[in-house]
């Protein structure tokens, strides 16, 4: 083993995803650390000009017609040879539907731990949030290579940007595919865009029912705003998908996020850590989104609706 | 006929307080209620869509945590033809490398054309169990998955990726997918279809034997976050709340 830091680079229909800076700015502190070179793995067909913003020492480019598009068979066969071959200190990849795929296979193929949900290096500590990010863990790096799923939160995009790094072609092998592409599906249209809204009541399990979905609605309306939600309020059918704030849905920044009964797992706080002014209303004191909120108020978000919509009425 | 098989699991109701065990690397265990994984639900209600849609046979298997029960007579209820869990030592501390593993040496004797998991669950650490699971049985993984459907010894998949685009991909059979969403919200059954059950049927009890962890990680520290900078919690009744929320919104000028 030798003490390089990899970072599986992501990209999609042409564009690096920010995760993938987010990565490298923490593969940094890890080299930092462990005092070896800070090499990106790119993997594509003619996406060597994707290497150009990287801060890495060096990017390893491997070319392959199977890579073309992301697939986890194809990607996981390439990383495998890399990775068993050249044996870095650890290896990032983002925790997104594309690197979990990979990171959680090859752990088993190659018999060599994974540690979910990293946010941060911290003194040469993997730091994880778990738990719907109630509960920190650290890690150590392991004797072996040690392979990292990372999440936003602890850097910015633009600490992973730089270069353009030197390019070094790697040769990858991938047969006996599994998995297809058969084709993208766009998002449906919206009948409302929430990152254009500049104030979103949005919504959690904590709004119980759909039709309590209409006191949100009478708040944003009263704001000028939109009602956005998260995820299980969506996955209940209750909003659609164009709604949802988070990891699998949208990135918003409005300038006032008032969050009703929303816990403020990690997959919801990245849509939305960004906004200017959060308020959180939540019965449960311990609830993560007060540690992101500028303000939060600890009651029963039922309680606080009709006084609140008096209030602003009374003040128009 | 196509079997498909649902593994599921336990972890924290994350409603409750969360308290780190004397230890310090792991949760403490003793007052923690433990609920079926969100996503295994939504696996488990995908399950049942596939089979009303295409016929076949589901089999959802457990590891023998403490309540697991009642999760497996409510996955009857709900239409899974047979319930398995897997005894071993899955009282504390062991994590998703080994039950992995242990459902891998499970599955052989069940042949199943399909495996759907939750894509994640909310404890885990050392990745995820379905990806572990498909490695170890040598099958294709694809997670993130919200929509199944079988096509001849094939399975078309909706990926999800941000912002609602949808990959939709191809999978050779038999495969392990993780499933994001079900095509419809779990369903919810009576509690009296639950007793019934469990009157009705039995759990198949498949020894796990001794459990390996290997691959899996040792956690130095475990805590509860400390944040840098914590919101400003407004105090006072409802009333007063509100008429200092009413401020705030002049400040930022939303009124
Ligand atoms: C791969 C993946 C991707 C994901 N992507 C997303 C995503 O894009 N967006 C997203 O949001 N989630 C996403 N999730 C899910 C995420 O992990 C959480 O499960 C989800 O964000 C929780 O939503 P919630 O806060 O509404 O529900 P919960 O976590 O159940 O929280 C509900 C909150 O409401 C509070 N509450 C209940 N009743 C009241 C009341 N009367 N008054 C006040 N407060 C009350 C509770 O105290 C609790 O804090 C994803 C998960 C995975 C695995
Ligand atoms: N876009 C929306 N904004 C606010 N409330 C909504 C929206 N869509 C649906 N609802 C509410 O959700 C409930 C169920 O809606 P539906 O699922 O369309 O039957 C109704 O009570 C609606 O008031």
């Amino acid at each position: 083993m030798n003490n390089d830091i990899y970072v599986v680079i992501e990209h999609l229909r042409g564009q690096v995803a920010d995760i993938s800076y987010i990565m490298l700015a923490a593969g940094r502190d890890l080299a930092r650390e462990t005092g070896g070179k800070l090499a990106a793995v790119l993997l594509g067909q003619n996406a060597q000009a994707l290497a150009e913003n990287l801060a890495a020492d060096q990017v390893l480019y491997g070319e392959n017609a199977a890579l073309a598009e992301f697939t986890s068979d194809a990607y996981q066969q390439a990383l495998a040879g890399l990775i068993s071959e050249n044996q870095p200190r650890a290896a990032f990849f983002g925790s997104t539907t594309i690197g979990t795929d990979v990171a959680g296979t090859l752990s088993a193929r190659l018999n060599i731990p994974l540690v979910s949900s990293c946010s941060k290096i911290s003194d040469g500590m993997i730091v994880s949030q778990i738990c719907g990010g109630k509960i920190m863990a650290e890690t150590k790096l392991a004797d072996t290579t040690t392979l990292i799923t990372m999440i936003p939160g602890g850097y910015k995009p633009e600490q992973g940007r730089g270069g353009p790094p030197e390019v070094k072609p790697v040769p990858v092998s991938v047969a006996d595919l599994k998995v297809a592409l058969n084709q993208y599906i766009e998002p449906e249209v919206a009948d409302v865009d929430i990152t254009k809204e500049k104030v979103l009541i949005s919504i959690g399990r904590g709004i119980q029912t759909a039709d309590n979905i209409e006191l949100a609605q009478a708040l944003a309306d009263l704001l000028g705003g939109a009602v956005s939600a998260s995820r299980p309020v969506v996955d209940q059918g209750w909003l659609p998908t164009s709604r949802m704030v988070g990891k699998s849905g949208q990135r918003v920044k409005p300038k006032l996020y008032l969050a009703l009964g929303i816990s403020g797992a990690p997959e919801h706080v990245e849509g939305m850590a960004d906004a200017e002014n959060i308020i959180a209303i939540n019965i449960d004191p311990g609830a993560p989104l007060f540690d992101v909120a500028k303000y939060g108020v600890n009651v029963d978000l039922f309680d606080l609706i009709d006084p609140l919509i008096e209030a602003i009425e009374a003040a128009k | 006929m196509t079997h498909i098989l649902v593994p599921v699991k336990l972890v924290p109701d994350l409603v409750e307080e969360l308290q780190i065990a004397g230890s310090g690397n792991a949760l403490d265990m003793t007052w923690l209620r433990l609920i079926i994984s969100e996503f295994d639900d939504h696996a488990i209600e995908q399950a049942i869509i596939l089979k009303e849609r295409s016929g076949g046979e589901v089999t959802v298997i457990a590891p023998d945590q403490e309540g697991m029960d009642d999760v497996l007579f409510t996955a009857a209820a709900k239409g899974a033809d047979r319930i398995t869990k897997l005894s071993g030592d899955f009282g504390e501390g062991f994590n998703n490398h080994a039950l992995a593993r242990a459902f891998a040496s499970a599955v052989e004797g069940l042949a199943p054309d399909l495996i759907l998991t939750g894509v994640q669950g909310n404890n885990d650490l050392d990745g995820s169990v379905g990806p572990c699971l498909a490695e170890y049985l040598g099958m294709a993984y694809v997670g993130y998955v919200a929509g199944v459907s079988l096509e001849g010894g094939k399975a078309v998949i909706k990926k999800e990726y941000p912002g609602g685009l949808i990959a939709e991909m191809e999978v050779a059979l038999p495969a392990v997918l993780g499933i994001q969403a079900a095509e419809q919200p779990p369903r919810y059954v009576a509690v009296s279809k639950v007793r019934q059950m469990m009157k009705e049927t039995s759990i198949v009890e498949i020894d796990a034997g001794d459990l390996d962890p290997s691959g899996g990680l040792d956690v130095s520290r475990m805590y509860l976050p400390e944040a840098a900078e914590r919101a400003e919690m407004l105090q006072g009744n409802e009333k007063e709340v509100a008429a200092r929320l009413v401020e705030i919104f002049k400040e930022i000028g939303v009124i």
